[in-house]
């Protein structure tokens, strides 16, 4: 059972982008994952969810989630909040941090500018390094694409997008790359948290 | 949930098997509007809706929720309120409890003085010695309901016993099919079971004539499929009746039916059933629960309260398929028995999905890229 001070902890660690209501639900969703009360989600109980199995994804996403306790379960699902798609400033520097992989979002940005980029930037970067190379981002089009494009049509497909945004075939993307790209597009990634 | 999707019955839909998924699902992660014009890069960096439906799945899905079963919010929390459900426990484990073990134990003794000696004796005079099996194990489930204080309200004109008929109904326990029985002794498919069900299926329900399956035998479905057709073709033979949604659904919700009832070139008689919670659930977790304990909590609850509606019998229409016919007796049942639909197949409990639905999405992704790739 969680008591206030447990919520408001993990509301913290979350940087306040769920409500006490939410944290609720979400500590019931994850008790119901957790079937064997072990603390964490094992990555198997992710792949259960037909829905979530059936999504192309899935494989790299539980890289991320494996093993998350819940305060990193709520930290990871943050990015798709509901206030994390509003124009509300960001106040004092915030971290998104997930198994030691920490990202610093910058003070007085709005939100939804920076918390998508930023969760884009995470998927994308495999070696949790800060640094996104090409291969992941052709890795990360394998996953999308499937058995429905060729190798070729895929490096095609990458140094035409490549050569119109001005990068060359060495570099490096990275988080300010991702938030100048995606920043103002206005995407929306919400997810609704159901509340009873 | 969504509306009520249509079915991709063209042969050129590998997966005969389900109708449109992205139908059913919320309509959130319904594909977005196509995006036009140049492909840039952050097309391809803006992973955000597959992001999105991963995420969203992951908070809340549709086929976890048909197999939660909601515990009942404590209400004895308080000075006067504790005593009385102290009271009602004594009540249900030291009064209710010992008398309908006695119910019980009184009926399986009637129950096997009269079954056995019939079994034996009148071996030669088989339609005589069906005729009081029958009746004996109609028996028999009639005391079972009473062990748990049944109260069942029976809807509808009950279908005659005619042939080339089956009926289907909506699963929540092992207890439905004795709650039918109880009215009409049907012959029912069941998968075996280990221990004293299963010595029960093989000794008194082999004499109502019942079929057995094996989830987890890849070539069943075909064996399966040959004794449903025979069973249905002999004349003699009880009704059949046949839960196709192959496993234990919460009963707020159905997920899809199987075809194998509906392609048997028979009338269909849907039967729905729906148990009032506020006495017990009874719903089976067999993850979480043996059907001893099972037995055992209804015994100590109040009662076993629900309703069996018996709707009309339907047939294949001309130009409708198995799959559609299933579907549109799932929605009959559903819709009688206040019944929410969801597009999963029961078996994903034990099993993954399928490749093909992620096929799908990957090949719609594919597709949008590669045209845009040519706009130049």
């Amino acid at each position: 059972m969680l008591t206030q001070y447990d919520i408001e902890e993990v509301q913290e660690h979350c940087n306040n982008l769920f409500s006490q209501h939410e944290i609720v639900s979400l500590y019931q969703r994850f008790c119901q994952l957790d079937r064997n009360a072990k603390g964490f989600i094992p990555a198997d109980e992710f792949l259960s969810v037909p829905e979530y199995a059936m999504n192309p994804l899935s494989q790299r996403l539980l890289k991320m989630e494996d093993g998350l306790n819940f305060k990193d379960f709520v930290a990871f699902l943050s990015a798709f909040s509901a206030k994390a798609s509003t124009n509300q400033k960001i106040e004092h520097f915030r971290t998104f941090s997930i198994k030691g992989f920490q990202i610093w979002l910058l003070d007085n940005s709005e939100i939804c500018t920076v918390v998508y980029p930023t969760k884009c930037c995470m998927v994308y970067d495999s070696d949790s390094n800060g640094k996104v190379s090409l291969n992941d981002i052709l890795e990360v089009l394998r996953d999308l694409s499937g058995a429905f494009m060729s190798a070729e049509q895929r490096e095609e497909i990458l140094s035409h997008v490549q050569q119109e945004a001005g990068y060359s075939k060495s570099s490096y993307l990275k988080l300010d790359d991702f938030i100048k790209v995606l920043g103002h597009s206005g995407l929306k990634m919400d997810v609704e948290v159901p509340v009873d | 949930m969504g509306s009520t999707g249509k079915l991709n019955s063209s042969s050129s839909e590998l997966d005969l098997d389900r109708p449109n998924i992205e139908d059913y699902l919320p309509s959130g992660s319904s594909i977005q509007q196509e995006p036009h014009g140049k492909l840039r890069l952050r097309d391809l960096l803006d992973i955000s809706p597959t992001l999105s439906e991963a995420a969203g799945a992951i908070v809340d899905d549709s086929f976890t929720r048909c197999f939660k079963s909601n515990p009942p919010e404590p209400w004895n929390w308080n000075v006067y309120l504790f005593p009385l459900w102290c009271f009602g426990v004594v009540v249900r484990y030291l009064v209710l409890f010992p008398a309908r073990v006695l119910v019980l134990t009184i009926g399986w003794i009637i129950f096997l003085s009269s079954f056995i000696p019939v079994h034996f004796l009148l071996k030669g005079h088989d339609k005589w010695r069906k005729k009081i099996e029958r009746f004996l194990v109609e028996i028999i489930c009639s005391f079972f309901v009473a062990s748990w204080t049944g109260v069942v309200k029976y809807h509808g004109p009950r279908p005659s016993i005619r042939p080339k008929q089956v009926f289907v109904a909506n699963h929540t326990s092992m207890i439905d099919f004795i709650i039918l029985e109880q009215m009409t002794a049907f012959a029912v498919i069941m998968q075996k079971h280990p221990g004293w069900v299963g010595l029960l299926q093989s000794t008194i329900l082999e004499s109502v004539g019942c079929i057995w399956f094996n989830r987890s035998e890849a070539k069943d479905r075909e064996i399966v499929a040959k004794k449903l057709r025979d069973h249905v073709q002999g004349a003699d033979n009880n009704p059949l009746l046949i839960f196709p949604e192959g496993t234990c659904v919460n009963n707020h919700y159905t997920v899809m039916f199987k075809k194998g009832a509906f392609e048997l070139g028979c009338t269909v008689c849907p039967v729905a059933i729906k148990y009032n919670k506020i006495f017990v659930d009874a719903f089976w977790n067999s993850r979480k629960q043996s059907f001893t304990m099972h037995l055992l909590q209804l015994m100590t609850s109040w009662a076993v309260v629900c309703d069996v509606w018996y709707l009309e019998p339907q047939t294949l229409r001309p130009g409708e398929t198995p799959i559609e016919f299933a579907e549109r007796v799932r929605d009959i049942i559903s819709v009688r028995a206040g019944l929410k639909k969801v597009p999963w197949d029961g078996y994903l409990k034990y099993s993954r999905p399928s490749p093909k639905h992620r096929e799908r999405k990957q090949q719609n992704f594919a597709d949008s890229v590669l045209r845009r790739l040519e706009e130049k």
